[in-house]
């Protein structure tokens, strides 16, 4: 049976701009199983940054519940959510967001630091990571000492450090030539392989069709939701 | 994060930042210097007060009996100077009734002072203080000799007309040669060199080394002082306990002899370093008092310009912190984080701020008769003010870092 590790239900997000309020969600229902790889699209205004950060638990819904691995984490505060985010998020973003004075390995080993993991263990555990992205050689090497596919391939080792329940990625090729894309999309595609759930925005045709599964948005609602035959 | 991390984190940040880092610190650090060098100068001061001197002008367990105070503290009315000089003067009767009286032991001696040249052959050496005194004279100032002896009982007794000099002046005049049984003539009188004293050093840069003493009955008594009086009598107890005897054995003696009634004042001075180093005391404590003051505004200065580095840092780094908390940063983590770079950041000022006051006091040292004395809790209280300024200025710029939303900071550019 399949074991359900995101649950939305009628989720909203309103967001007020002065006078107007905007409606980021107007009610998302959406079930995503682990070891899912699943492709949120839509077009810009779709919602579906909203849709992310609310995944991401870096926002909260205006109503609706959110269950991430057996918690309900809507109506969590702050710090609450910061636990949730260092124990079962990780996150790939676009622009990388690697910190720009560490080295790779520091980069690596900071959400071991917020879950007070001691040196030693910090640095094993952020060493297999780099190494398990194919980046042993250059984990004392800044971001800016490395090209666009090794820093995204250190933010996908920071992301997994902490064995997620969830690798959350918000256009993780957004900023990389295709040839770079296409070695991202190979590593993403082994790490479901190896059993990582994976929730990836785009707005790419060919990068969402590397999924399982491919989400549409379209105006704060699910617009259409493909599970493909195994790929 | 452990602590230890996050004050490497905060150094590298630091060092990473020289400029700004060297420049939001320089309030703190002008605070930390100007504490530990006016401390170390004050308590060099403190020490040399008490030990220079009023141990070497005054004595210690030393009063005078006087007609009125030599050192005068603040200042002095017109009332109160015309009442001093109405009084009697002290009389060699007085002094003797007096020394005669004590029932502790103690060192006695008349004192009488005036200025005079000093000559020798051809040389001469203007404005010497020439002092008439008893035998005890020197043993009671605890001087040592570097030539000769003091005069005996019997050369005082006599007023004999030799003269025991200070270092510097039997130097000037003699230029090395021994001094010993040459004759110096003071206002044309003939003096026998009979000793030298060990050289006493200066105070204030004044040297204490230019005196001739040559007994009170011999030919000096007639321009240090009218026939039959003494400027004072020193009077030396072993003990303060006994000093204390002995002063007001010497009151009783003297307010019976000037046949005062209960009701009346002293019309005489019985002065001790006492009345010196109290003066001191409060020139101390005001500075001491001032110095808080002083302190205080250059550190909240200097608070102010870390408070304004660290907001700036906030501002630049919202993205770093929008990071930070998608990886799981809580509140207090992020706090934690910008606390720690502040008060190292006051702290590493304070500590060159310790080591150029330190540095001054040295230089003072060096270059000037002071003696500055590093006060031990002057460089704990840098630190803890130091980290104090640090924490302080950092707690708004921390608590907006601490609250800003991830999804806003992690867009900032």
């Amino acid at each position: 049976m399949p074991d359900t590790i995101i649950r939305l239900a009628d989720l909203t997000r309103e967001y007020r701009m002065d006078a107007e309020t905007v409606h980021a969600l107007r009610g998302v229902d959406l079930a995503i199983d682990r070891n899912e790889y699943v492709a949120v699209m839509g077009p810009s205004g779709s919602g579906k940054s909203t849709l992310m950060n609310i995944v991401g638990c870096l926002d909260t819904p205006t109503a609706g519940e959110y269950w991430l691995n057996g918690l309900e984490v809507s109506r969590m505060h702050d710090d609450a959510l910061a636990q949730v985010r260092n124990r079962e998020i990780g996150f790939v973003f676009q622009t990388f967001n690697l910190l720009p004075r560490a080295s790779a390995l520091h980069n690596v080993e900071l959400p071991l630091i917020y879950a007070g993991i001691g040196s030693r263990e910090r640095r094993r555990k952020a060493t297999h990571a780099l190494e398990r992205v194919g980046l042993g050689d250059r984990m004392h090497h800044r971001p800016n000492e490395l090209s666009g596919g090794q820093r995204q391939r250190v933010a996908i080792a920071r992301a997994l450090v902490n064995a997620p329940s969830i690798l959350l990625a918000d256009e993780p090729t957004g900023n990389l030539d295709s040839a770079t894309s296409a070695e991202i999309m190979q590593v993403f595609g082994e790490l479901h392989a190896q059993g990582q759930t994976i929730v990836m925005v785009t707005h790419e045709a060919d990068i969402a069709s590397r999924a399982s599964r491919e989400i549409t948005l379209l105006d704060g609602l699910v617009h259409s939701d493909t599970v493909r035959d195994a790929a | 994060m452990p602590f230890r991390e996050a004050i490497r984190l905060a150094l590298q940040v630091i060092w990473s930042q020289k400029m700004k880092s060297s420049f939001s610190v320089i309030g703190v650090f002008i605070g930390v210097t100007f504490l530990i060098a006016v401390v170390s100068i004050l308590q060099g001061m403190n020490a040399y007060m008490t030990e220079r001197f009023a141990g070497a002008l005054l004595g210690v367990n030393t009063f005078q009996l006087r007609r009125y105070p030599n050192f005068q503290v603040g200042d002095i009315s017109r009332e109160t100077w015309r009442e001093w000089r109405r009084r009697p003067r002290i009389m060699y009767d007085d002094a003797d009734a007096v020394a005669a009286s004590f029932s502790v032991p103690v060192l006695t001696s008349w004192s009488s002072v005036n200025r005079a040249d000093v000559v020798y052959g051809g040389s001469v050496v203007r404005d010497i203080e020439i002092v008439g005194a008893g035998e005890q004279y020197f043993d009671l100032k605890g001087w040592q000799f570097e030539h000769g002896r003091p005069f005996s009982p019997q050369e005082a007794r006599v007023g004999a007309t030799v003269v025991v000099l200070g270092y510097e002046l039997a130097d000037r005049l003699f230029e090395g040669a021994d001094p010993i049984g040459r004759e110096v003539k003071i206002r044309n009188m003939p003096y026998r060199v009979i000793g030298v004293v060990e050289s006493q050093g200066n105070v204030f840069g004044i040297s204490l080394d230019k005196f001739a003493i040559a007994p009170a009955l011999s030919p000096v008594k007639r321009f240090v002082n009218p026939p039959r009086v003494v400027d004072e009598l020193l009077v030396k107890a072993e003990t303060a306990a006994d000093l204390e005897t002995a002063m007001l054995e010497a009151e009783a003696v003297m307010r019976s002899r000037r046949g005062l009634r209960p009701t009346e004042e002293n019309n005489f001075t019985l002065e001790t370093s006492e009345a010196v180093l109290d003066f001191w005391g409060k020139i101390n404590s005001v500075l001491m008092m001032a110095l808080p003051g002083l302190v205080t505004i250059s550190l909240v200065v200097g608070g102010i310009v870390i408070m304004n580095i660290m907001l700036m840092a906030v501002a630049e780094r919202t993205r770093e912190i929008g990071i930070r908390k998608s990886l799981g940063a809580r509140r207090r983590d992020i706090m934690r984080q910008f606390l720690v770079e502040s008060a190292t950041l006051a702290t590493v000022g304070a500590g060159i701020g310790i080591g150029t006051g330190l540095g001054l006091a040295g230089l003072i040292t060096a270059t000037t008769f002071l003696p500055a004395r590093v006060a031990p809790w002057s460089i704990v209280l840098a630190v803890f003010l130091g980290a104090g300024v640090g924490i302080a200025a950092g707690l708004y710029p921390a608590s907006r870092a601490a609250r800003l939303d991830p999804v806003e900071a992690i867009r900032h550019e």
